[in-house]
């Protein structure tokens, strides 16, 4: 049964966050509650899962059912769960360098594959955690102690990765705008297929620049395109400060018929038993 | 009483309730970051809104704030909110009250606005009250501001800084 009273205070939990004062993720972390309020789903109905970072530390803050997981495969243990437990919502989130660096290789196939969960990547344009390092999306000419002349690479554009690989839903959303990103958050649930946000969630500490978000991003200039190719000519023309979503598709999610497990645990111990 | 004005003081609450929030969620950031005194103004800020919150509550004899995020804004959050991006581990006290201070006078002028708006009489009555009110905080604050020593010319140095490399 749908229990109407929900607020967003029931989906967070006892555990505070440490990330740092001025973190992005607060915003996502608040987005997120008020998401899950207004679909109505109960925290027991829910689950949470991340793979390494900042952000990745995001389930133990929430009340739902969380699964903080291994570098770059929360996408690979989300994508399992959901077939295994189609009656959950899966939220698979993380960050840019955990999704687009050692991740990228799920994130192509979970697009590909449409399974029906949504992924939140918080995207700060730096391995936080491990104090800076250039990340998939970090800018050619970024300069720090550790890559004082810049990668001189080209970061990588995830929403047209995302359309190209076969993404159902693309949205991009801004942690200063938390009320809106949970508009985006509650249209990515209820889309069906895999549904990715790509959040914008200021690092305070490593990119403190990033502060200056707020004045260059443009609330709701991404009108949604259900034609691919729409999409792709709106993205590639994109400088990555536009909000709202993007790509709104029609391909049907997969879902594996449901079968029983061969081996139970037990068994599986028994194998690598010494 | 009108629905539209019904309408207007759920809004006023949900604002006040909203505020308090976030002050609390930023005490608690604070607390984290052992910056015992601005996690302490913090909470006393987020107790002067749930005041209000609490005010309004029992002038229209209701029992519980609406939820804000039922409600949007001009801006991407309520007038009285504090921006999560405004933080500063190591912010001190006269940073905190510039903030607040911040708060105050957007929640005013929003009132001041709606109170000289083409709406009805009654709701400009009740938005002229409560930026009378949001006024008076911004007096409270500016006084307290006054009580209140400038930063330490360094207040953002770090020993041990987070972004150092071991």
């Amino acid at each position: 049964m749908i229990d109407m009273t929900l607020t967003p205070a029931h989906y967070k939990s006892d555990v505070k966050p440490v990330w740092c004062p001025g973190c992005g993720d607060f915003g996502v972390l608040n987005a997120l509650a008020k998401a899950l309020a207004k679909l109505a789903l109960r925290p027991e109905d829910v689950a949470v899962v991340s793979g390494i970072g900042c952000s990745s530390r995001i389930p133990a803050y929430t009340s739902a059912y969380g699964f903080h997981g291994v570098h770059g495969r929360a996408l690979a243990v989300g994508t399992g769960l959901k077939v295994a437990r189609p009656d959950l919502t899966v939220v698979v989130t993380g960050g840019d360098g955990d999704g687009y660096s050692i991740g990228g290789n799920h994130f192509l196939h979970a697009c590909r594959r449409n399974v029906d969960l949504t992924y939140i990547v918080m995207d700060n344009r730096v391995y936080g955690m491990t104090k800076g390092q250039p990340s998939p999306t970090t800018e050619a000419d970024w300069t720090s102690k550790l890559m004082p002349q810049g990668t001189g690479l080209g970061e990588i554009k995830p929403m047209a990765i995302a359309l190209a690989a076969g993404a159902n839903f693309i949205a991009r959303g801004f942690t200063g705008d938390p009320n809106g990103l949970a508009d985006l958050i509650v249209s990515a649930v209820e889309h069906p297929g895999f549904s990715f946000v790509e959040v914008l969630s200021p690092c305070v500490t490593f990119r403190p620049e990033q502060r200056e978000w707020k004045k260059m991003v443009r609330g709701h200039a991404l009108a949604p395109a259900a034609d691919s190719v729409e999409a792709a000519t709106r993205i590639f023309a994109d400088d990555g400060m536009n909000l709202g979503v993007l790509y709104a598709g029609t391909r049907r999610p997969f879902a594996p018929p449901i079968g029983r497990a061969q081996r139970t645990p037990t068994d599986l111990e028994r194998r690598f038993a010494l | 009483m009108k629905q539209a004005v019904l309408d207007f003081m759920a809004r006023a609450c949900a604002m006040e309730a909203e505020a308090a929030e976030r002050y609390a969620e930023l005490a608690e950031q604070m607390w984290a970051f052992h910056n015992r005194e601005v996690a302490k103004l913090f909470g006393k800020l987020a107790r002067i809104e749930g005041l209000h919150r609490d005010q309004i509550l029992e002038k229209m004899g209701w029992t519980e704030a609406p939820d804000p995020s039922a409600f949007r804004w001009e801006t991407p959050e309520g007038p009285e909110t504090t921006d999560y991006g405004e933080l500063h581990y190591l912010m001190q006290a006269r940073h905190a009250l510039e903030l607040a201070l911040h708060n105050e006078r957007r929640a005013a002028e929003y009132y001041e606005r709606l109170s000289e708006a083409d709406i009805p009489e009654d709701i400009r009555r009740e938005a002229a009250e409560m930026a009378e009110e949001e006024r008076e905080h911004v007096r409270l604050i500016e006084v307290w501001l006054a009580k209140t020593p400038d930063p330490d010319a360094r207040w953002d140095e770090d020993l041990d800084p987070p972004v150092s490399v071991d």
